[in-house]
């Protein structure tokens, strides 16, 4: 058995990697920083996983059997890690985090089932409950993040699933859920932990297929929060305060990201989870807002050549298109000609908070020029251009304009002030939320049909 | 069908009705065009650049007998010989005031278009020439004054001592005034304008000018068609005197006030201009129908007794030929745009569409001037739910709009209730829970929100890399794992080793694609 000593310094290593972590949250929020903050996670890592392996090596009846087994199942499983790291596409980006999230969920539901067999009977109530607990938000992390999953990679359609009831479906399983808790802690039965783990199983598919493709920022930043409280909930189990304090961090900060998400579009938490956009709202309206204005590439060129600000609003679409390459071509062909082109983000835009950002990046679009929706949106009266490639709500005026609008109190980045709009679209269909855009009936609107890539090709070669 | 252009005869039309540029666009619809040789001559397009845009170059009959004759002024009688019945020809009429040439244009058969009866309907803005023409005769008056002007128009502190800027008086604020308060004021002068809408004034100001307001009158609101009208007695006379105030300090006078269908408004009387600086300029853009002026004469450039220049030009745009001709010839594509929504190169005339049918003045031998008034208040829109002011007929506002209850904010005790019962719920379950229990729950508790403090400040842009990093660290849950796996029992190791292959996965991926993730951010 080990000593006191080893003890002490593995708690040590783990109160050294919790640092650590802190830190390499902190460094992620600025720029500057970024890099130095991945560094010091990776540090943390190795550190907390050495005094682990450690510890496990020299509490095991078999060390080398049990070093054997955690070096082969971690070379699996780095591998694979590594390896769609360096493969997925950044517009796959929400896709692979989502898919990162069910593994956190589906390892909690693990270690949880683990816990329930290596405590037996012996267990406490308070350990009971840790464990039901942990496998609970394990097993509704695990499900949830598959759905986010398939809907975001297209696997299986986006739009919301509408079951009949569906709230108190949701409400009988919380309830249900909570019986098997009384009838576990009571028992130690496996049967009423296994029950409880297919209803969450049940439960957490059930709660993001009911959630639609638009919302899908506050729906991955939710289950990323829910991944770190699964991890805390094992950690709880394990008397692992490492843990705890590392999922603590990852489930408040998904915490704040989803609520940033639902700020940006003036929702509440709840509505969002309830899932559907605009279900209550009729859309019957169909108020005649005039005709639209189509242009073509070369007149948007000859319009840009005269600009001396253009600001760049991109959305979902242009991450569909894979526009963002061009995109980025285009704005470095502007800037040479001492063009002032900027980018105007709003925080929903894609599906993954930061979304937009990372593709622009990608693109070698210097981040200094990448603006958020408060930064630019009094800039907006100043600007000779704004081309809107593939996004729709995000710039409705209709959400400040007209109160009985679905999206009335979102707030938008203001295009319309503009001089000229340039919208860049596939047709004038509406966007996720089903409303219809008055921007693009406005006198100094534009549309530019067709495919965003091959648009803003066009644009560069009239240029 | 094939578009014809002939050349202007009017004496000292400089303008032509479709530039190289156009004919691309032209063709583009569908049409043929023809081009009388030479007609570009005078605004710098050779016959060879219109060549080279495809189109004919022909003679000037052969230009006339086309489908669709393009023109900048009316057709003078030996041309309208020359057209065939069944022509469509889009020109400048003014029906209104020409209801001879309107009734020769009829009696000739042909379909004819009279760009300067375009209606003010933000749908026809691109069409409309009158506004178009405005603009550039806006500018140009500013430069002829400062042709004029004996001093500059910049005021500057020089070694050889300081230079006032130039005052300019701007009277209507139409597109005309509004150009020339956009010229006149970067050119570095004191800009003030005038006009006898209100409503205007927030435009005036945005070009950097100052609104004259005469005080005490009641606001008679927008007129309705978009131009200004006739102002009733006690407002003129108020006028007089705020011009003849003004009149005495500027430098630059540029008068602009018309009233589409009548004489222009006399707003500068003799004793004015005799009051004025020598030397001082006004430029009468009105002069063409009657002048704003007193003693200004169509065309002329007349000096006063007292040394005040007053021009009273009339062809300010096509001073301009080059620019006029492109934005005159632009109106009159985007006017074939309308009329060919097939863009097959053939006309369509729908009269039920209000922009066409305001501009056909005649077609198949009938006269169709004038048209049914549109009306097309600018004013906004009166604000959903206003105090009770809603100009909107009784009934159409009443219907809608069911009234949203207000949220009643919530009670703050509500809160600190909530706060105490779980407070002692806490410590309820607290009181029950072994030591080690609340150890761990203290960590977690400052964890959660040392994680919100520091989440908080992370920039927007970082979101997804935050994202990731958090995804990899959440892989911590691999320690969970890895301490299980060295069990004695089989189960629990084979869970154990799935558990860490899972989060191994986790946390490689993580870390690796924030990595590159950061890799690609960097700063211009």
């Amino acid at each position: 058995m080990a000593g006191t000593a080893t003890t002490n310094v593995v708690q040590a290593a783990y109160i050294v990697s919790a640092v650590l972590f802190v830190l390499s949250l902190a460094g992620l929020s600025k720029h500057e920083k970024a890099k130095e903050g991945n560094a010091f996670g990776v540090t943390g890592m190795v550190i907390a996983l050495l005094a682990t392996i450690w510890l496990a090596v020299s509490q095991a009846s078999n060390g080398i059997v049990t070093l054997l087994l955690i070096l082969v199942a971690m070379a699996i499983g780095g591998s694979i890690g590594l390896w769609r790291a360096r493969v997925v596409e950044m517009t796959q980006m929400p896709e692979l985090v989502a898919m990162l999230h069910s593994f956190v969920g589906l390892a909690a539901v693990l270690v949880g089932f683990n816990s329930h067999i290596t405590a037996g009977d012996a267990s406490d109530t308070v350990h009971s409950v840790e464990v039901f607990l942990g496998v609970f938000i394990g097993a509704v992390t695990f499900t949830g993040s598959i759905v986010a999953f398939l809907k975001l990679s297209a696997r299986i359609k986006s739009s919301p699933l509408m079951l009949p009831a569906r709230h108190w479906l949701n409400l009988l399983a919380v309830i249900v859920s909570v019986v098997l808790l009384v009838v576990y802690v009571q028992t130690h039965a496996l049967w009423a932990l296994l029950a409880m783990t297919v209803i969450a199983l049940a439960f957490g598919w059930h709660l993001v297929a009911s959630i639609g493709g638009g919302d899908m920022p506050v729906v991955v930043s939710m289950l990323n929060s829910y991944s770190g409280w699964a991890a805390a909930a094992a950690g709880f189990m394990l008397g692992n305060d490492l843990l705890i304090v590392t999922g603590a961090l990852v489930g408040s900060s998904g915490a704040i990201l989803s609520y940033i998400m639902c700020k940006a579009m003036n929702r509440s938490f709840i509505s969002v989870i309830a899932g559907g956009f605009g279900q209550e709202v009729s859309l019957g309206d169909d108020k005649d807002y005039g005709e639209h204005r189509e242009t073509n590439a070369e007149d948007v060129a000859e319009l840009l050549k005269d600009a001396k600000s253009v600001v760049i609003t991109p959305g979902y679409g242009m991450a569909v298109a894979q526009a963002q390459y061009p995109v980025a071509d285009l704005t470095k062909k502007l800037r040479d000609r001492g063009v002032d082109v900027r980018f105007g983000i709003h925080p929903v835009a894609g599906r993954l908070p930061g979304h937009m950002n990372v593709l622009l990046a990608e693109a070698k679009v210097p981040y200094d020029i990448v603006e958020e929706m408060d930064e630019i949106n009094d800039d907006f009266p100043d600007t000779d251009v704004v081309l809107v490639i593939g996004a729709n709500d995000t710039v409705n005026p209709a959400a400040s304009e007209e109160p009985t609008s679905p999206i009335a109190g979102m707030p938008v980045l203001e295009v319309w002030k503009a001089k000229d709009v340039v919208v860049f679209k596939r047709s004038m269909a509406t966007g996720y939320a089903g409303v219809q855009n008055p921007l693009f009936f406005k006198d100094n609107s534009q549309m530019l049909f067709g495919d965003a890539k091959e648009r803003v090709e066009d644009i560069i070669k009239a240029l | 069908m094939r578009i014809g252009v002939p050349a202007e005869s009017k004496p000292g039309e400089t303008r032509v009705a479709a530039t190289p540029k156009t004919v691309e666009q032209l063709r583009a619809l569908g049409y043929e065009v023809a081009i009388e040789q030479g007609a570009g001559a005078q605004s710098a397009f050779s016959d060879e650049a219109y060549a080279a845009a495809d189109a004919s170059v022909v003679d000037g009959p052969e230009a006339w007998r086309s489908d669709i004759v393009l023109k900048v002024n009316p057709p003078s009688d030996d041309e309208i010989a020359l057209l065939q019945p069944g022509t469509t020809i889009a020109c400048l009429i003014s029906p209104a005031i020409n209801p001879g040439l309107v009734e020769r244009l009829t009696g000739a058969g042909v379909t004819a278009l009279a760009m300067d009866a375009v209606p003010r309907i933000s749908r026809a803005q691109s069409l409309d020439v009158l506004s178009s023409m405005a603009n550039i005769g806006g500018y140009r008056a500013v430069i002829e004054a400062a042709n004029e002007y004996g001093a500059t128009f910049g005021g500057q502190v020089t070694a050889a001592g300081k230079v006032a800027p130039a005052n300019v008086l701007v009277v209507g604020a139409g597109v005309a005034g509004l150009a020339a308060i956009g010229t006149a004021g970067s050119l570095g002068s004191v800009v003030r304008a005038f006009d006898a809408r209100p409503e205007v004034a927030e435009q005036v100001e945005s070009m950097g000018a100052q609104f004259l307001r005469i005080e005490g009158l009641e606001d008679e609101g927008p007129s309705a068609t978009g131009y200004a009208k006739e102002m009733g007695e006690d407002f003129n006379r108020r006028a007089a005197e705020l011009y003849a105030e003004q009149t005495k300090v500027a430098d630059i006078v540029i008068t602009t006030a018309l009233i589409p269908g009548k004489p222009a408004p006399r707003l500068i009387t003799e004793e004015m201009v005799a009051a004025m600086k020598p030397g001082s300029v006004v430029v009468d853009m009105a002069a063409a129908n009657g002048g704003n002026v007193a003693g200004s004469l169509p065309d002329e450039r007349v000096v006063t007794p007292n040394g005040v220049i007053i021009l009273g030009y009339t062809d300010l745009p096509g001073r301009l030929p080059t620019q006029a001709s492109q934005l005159y010839s632009t109106n009159l594509v985007n006017l074939m745009k309308l009329l060919t929504p097939g863009k097959d190169g053939r006309l369509v005339l729908d009269l039920e569409d209000p922009v066409v049918r305001g501009m056909t003045v005649c077609r198949d031998g009938e006269t169709l001037w004038p048209p049914p008034a549109v009306s097309v208040s600018a004013a906004p829109a009166p604000a959903a739910g206003g105090a009770g002011t809603t100009a909107e007929p009784a009934g159409a506002g009443a219907a809608e709009k069911p009234e949203k209850p207000e949220k009643k904010p919530r009670d703050p005790r509500v809160k600190y209730v909530a706060m105490a019962v779980a407070a002692l719920l806490f410590a309820f379950v607290a009181a029950n829970s072994p030591a080690v229990f609340l150890g761990h729950f203290t960590v977690f508790a400052l964890a959660v929100i040392v994680g919100f403090y520091v989440i908080s400040n992370v920039a927007h842009a970082l979101h997804t890399p935050l994202m990731s990093e958090t995804n990899a660290i959440s892989g911590i849950i691999l320690v969970g794992a890895i301490l299980q796996v060295g069990s004695d029992s089989t189960v629990v190791q084979v869970v154990a080793f799935v558990g860490i292959v899972i989060a191994s996965i986790n946390i490689f991926g993580g870390f690796a694609v924030t990595g590159r993730m950061l890799q690609m951010f960097r700063k211009d």
